[in-house]
């Protein structure tokens, strides 16, 4: 756990655009069956194995059930009814009620497990990728957006999951369902029933022809959503940008032209389905009349029961309702697909940082670091550090100066592991960072910083986030050499005071003390801070000084620093120059030098109080 | 509860350069809030040349009033997009001009994309320093006669700061400026320096008139320096 509860804000410039997720939301149908993805999917079908079983069981209850109606209704009419048989015609009503309380039973059983069985697969899914994410590495989250990463948790997981129970169990009883009633349509009738049949080649094609326009018109509404979403997510995070610059007219038009797109795809898609109802029922209809004439003409010979005629007509309204499922399954699988491809490629992503499978656990250290010969590039090719050769000693405190983009911010991520060391190596004591886990590494590096992240929960919560099974004393402690336990008494709940997301009722200051105190918790022997002291008021600079001081005594401090107070405070200076160390030393020495730090220490002299 | 601003009552001549000071919590950002009225006053009232800032409209003041803040957020799309992000109509020409007196051009002529460099989510990750400068870019193509800017200088190095202090008096020129900050210099030039502790104004005037009362200012001021001064012993000692 990382007591800062982050990494550092700062860090140069540089185009991080590899390690993003492919596969976007725009290709949303893809093939209707993938063979990577189906091979997935055993693993979490098999814990709810029982639960699909009954689903099926219901289900396939259900339609046998249903098919039976139409048959016993035959049945009646033509040998109980026309002979006045009324103790068969008895048998046949109370067989009609059993069907029915089957039809009851099959539809309860089956709503319900498949439900659990979704719910369930639903749950176990989220839960992967949210652990997975956890492991990712941070590498992983500069390259790819927050709302696609919600969107693959949230809708991606839904879609499959709802295809992967009522979706397939859905296919299986439609295909059941129209072959079992084919098979009694031809026991009953067979030149009634290849009569009816005829009509299929012409629905066969109408499907496939609006097939490829359905499909269009989906992909439109799914890619119009997804611009919808991008625009509600920047305009609300970029509210007070879009306020204070009076910008509000100029979004709300861009807004209204994605929603109208959006609206425009959904009213095209809507016409296409409105169109495919219809054409079923013409095409049910002509069956009916093809029907009524033909079976009309043998019912008058007397070749045939007026029952089987009335059955007939009853199983082609069953006839064309799986069809139409099957066509609209389609659209389903190939949207699952995707979805499934997308959850997967998640999923497959390796984090960048592992524990090596022969990893110890760090033991207590001093806290002597010590960087060797080290060189690292976020992208190929585009070195950030060259060849850093720095020894901290145990409870020194350095502080790191440089230019924006020098590698400051690089340098911390390194040590605490947070990318993965290119050339060189990194040792603690006498420990490769790279030889121990990383959680016992965290733990003995303590973190705070520059933009303070704090989470929605108390402030005793939030400075208790690293080390859960802390005290309210020690927590209390902490915020005493944090600084920050004068100010958290004089709120109204002081400790139980709650934060919001943004921190919005703690100053900027005060949340950095609160993360300094986080840090503080866990006692940490190396601590790394990247100062921001700037951004706070004098009395909160002494403040942080003086906790600083304390902080600093008895563990090594690294502290990248902005502030003249803090590099002359310093044990020892460490000036970064385009990935390079160009000076060490004490102030003094380094103003001697007259080199960059003098250089740096003339301009920030200029911006500061007169000596 | 008790309001997070108590009874604050001043008066800011056109042109002139206002400092805020005051402790974390003190309601510095409050109403530098209030000035653009993205909160209204609970009591009392603000005016702009005599009008009450709520007779006016929304999108009237805010043309009027540029606020740089201290979160810096940048939309997806180009630097360009960016830059005339609250002035849409502006051509290449203002927002060279834009970007060269916010120190930010000759950056923006080093990226190979130049202007039409995407930034934002996914884009390019600007540097603190860079991101203030086009947020400072950015409020001066809408060119407000009032600029409210809230600590624009945080953790950057000194060379950049020299950059943003730069940029900031091309910015402040001409204008009624509002600036919270926590730097001797710029507030020793203010004309006016409001001290709130506590949501409530206690000491306003000029530097020199504060540092004659011996007040809050004064103290805070002679401790800003001690620290400097202190630290700078230390190391002289430790050495």
């Amino acid at each position: 756990m990382f007591h800062g509860g982050g990494g550092f804000g700062g860090g140069g410039g540089g185009y991080h655009i590899h390690g993003a997720l492919d596969s976007d939301e725009d290709d949303v149908l893809g093939k209707v069956y993938d063979r990577k993805v189906f091979s997935r999917i055993p693993k979490y079908l098999v814990p709810v194995k029982k639960w699909l079983a009954l689903g099926a069981i219901g289900m396939i209850t259900r339609s046998l059930a249903q098919l039976a109606q139409p048959a016993l209704i035959a049945i009646a009419i033509d040998r109980f009814i026309q002979s006045g048989n009324l103790g068969g015609l008895n048998i046949i009503a109370l067989a009609l009620l059993g069907v029915a309380v089957l039809v009851w039973g099959g539809e309860r059983i089956s709503t319900l497990y498949l439900a659990y069985a979704g719910q369930s697969i639903l749950y176990r899914m989220r839960t992967e990728l949210f652990n997975h994410l956890h492991k990712l590495s941070l590498g992983f989250f500069d390259h790819n957006k927050v709302g696609k990463l919600m969107s693959r948790v949230q809708n991606d997981v839904n879609q499959l999951q709802e295809v992967l129970t009522q979706g397939v169990l859905n296919m299986l009883t439609s295909v059941l369902t129209l072959v079992g009633i084919i098979i009694v349509m031809m026991t009953m009738n067979a030149k009634l029933a290849l009569l009816t049949f005829t009509v299929l080649p012409v629905l066969g094609i109408i499907v496939i022809i609006w097939q490829k326009y359905a499909r269009r018109a989906f992909i439109r509404v799914r890619r119009a959503i997804a611009v919808v979403n991008d625009q509600l997510q920047e305009g609300i995070s970029g509210v007070r940008v879009i306020q204070s610059l009076s910008r509000e007219d100029v979004n709300i038009g861009q807004f209204d032209d994605v929603n109208k797109a959006h609206l425009d795809a959904n009213i095209n898609a809507v016409r296409l389905q409105a169109l495919m109802m219809p054409t079923v029922q013409i095409l049910t209809a002509v069956a009916y009349s093809l029907i009524i004439i033909y079976g009309g003409y043998q019912v008058l010979a007397g070749t045939m029961g007026i029952g089987i005629l009335l059955g007939f007509i009853l199983y082609i309204q069953r006839f064309f309702e799986p069809v139409i499922q099957l066509t609209m399954l389609y659209t389903q699988m190939q949207r699952a697909m995707a979805s499934g491809a997308r959850i997967f490629e998640l999923l497959d992503v390796e984090p960048e940082i592992e524990d090596r499978p022969d990893a110890i656990e760090l033991p207590p250290i001093k806290g002597e670091v010590k960087f060797n010969h080290l060189s690292f590039s976020y992208e190929p090719g585009v070195e950030v550090l060259h060849d850093i050769d720095l020894t901290i000693n145990p409870g020194e405190t350095v502080a790191i100066v440089g230019r924006t983009g020098a590698g400051k911010s690089s340098l911390m991520n390194l040590l605490g592991r947070l990318y993965e060391v290119n050339k060189g190596e990194i040792i603690l004591d006498s420990y490769n960072i790279n030889s121990v886990t990383q959680e016992s590494l965290r733990q003995q590096i303590g973190i705070v910083p520059q933009d303070a992240f704090l989470f929605s929960g108390t402030i005793e919560d939030n400075i208790r986030y690293g080390y859960l099974e802390a005290s309210r004393e020690k927590v209390i402690e902490a915020a005493k050499t944090a600084g920050v336990h004068e100010a958290i008494s004089r709120m109204e709940k002081n400790y139980d005071t709650p934060v919001g997301e943004r921190g919005g009722n703690l100053s900027a200051g005060q949340r950095q003390l609160v993360c300094l105190a986080r840090a503080i918790l866990a006692d940490p022997p190396i601590m790394i801070l990247d100062e921001a002291t700037s951004n706070v008021d004098t009395n909160t600079e002494r403040i942080m000084q003086e906790a600083l001081r304390r902080v600093a005594k008895g563990r090594t401090c690294i502290i990248i620093a902005h502030r003249l107070s803090t590099v002359t405070s310093a044990d020892r200076i460490v000036t970064l120059d385009q990935g390079k160390i160009v000076e060490m030393g004490t102030h003094q020495e380094l103003l001697a030098k007259r080199g960059l730090y003098y250089q740096m220490f003339e301009t920030l002299s200029a911006l500061e109080p007169e000596q | 509860m008790s309001p997070t601003l108590n009874n604050i009552s001043f008066d800011v001549k056109p042109g002139q350069l206002v400092a805020l000071l005051g402790g974390s919590g003190s309601g510095k950002s409050t109403i530098a809030n209030l000035i653009s009225r993205f909160y209204d006053v609970t009591s009392g009232r603000i005016t702009v040349d005599g009008t009450d800032i709520r007779d006016v409209t929304l999108n009237s003041l805010r043309k009027n009033v540029g606020i740089s803040q201290q979160d810096i957020f940048l939309f997806s799309g180009t630097i360009r997009n960016n830059i005339a992000y609250g002035a849409v109509d502006a051509d290449m020409q203002q927002i060279e001009a834009v970007a060269k007196a916010a120190q930010l051009h000759d950056f923006v002529q080093s990226l190979p994309d130049g202007y039409d460099t995407w930034v934002g989510e996914r884009g390019l990750t600007l540097s603190g320093g860079e991101k203030q400068r086009l947020a400072i870019a950015r409020t001066l193509l809408i060119n407000p006669s009032i600029l409210i800017l809230d600590d624009s200088t945080s953790s950057v190095d000194a060379e950049t700061e020299h950059l943003i202090r730069q940029a900031l008096d091309k910015l402040i020129e001409g204008r009624t400026t509002f600036v919270i900050t926590h730097r001797i210099p710029i507030i020793k030039s203010a004309d006016l320096i409001l001290m709130l502790d506590q949501g409530r104004i206690v000491e306003t005037g000029k530097h020199n008139d504060l540092m004659a009362k011996e007040g809050l200012y004064y103290q805070i001021y002679q401790s800003q320096l001690m620290t400097d001064n202190n630290t700078e012993e230390d190391s002289e000692r430790s050495k």
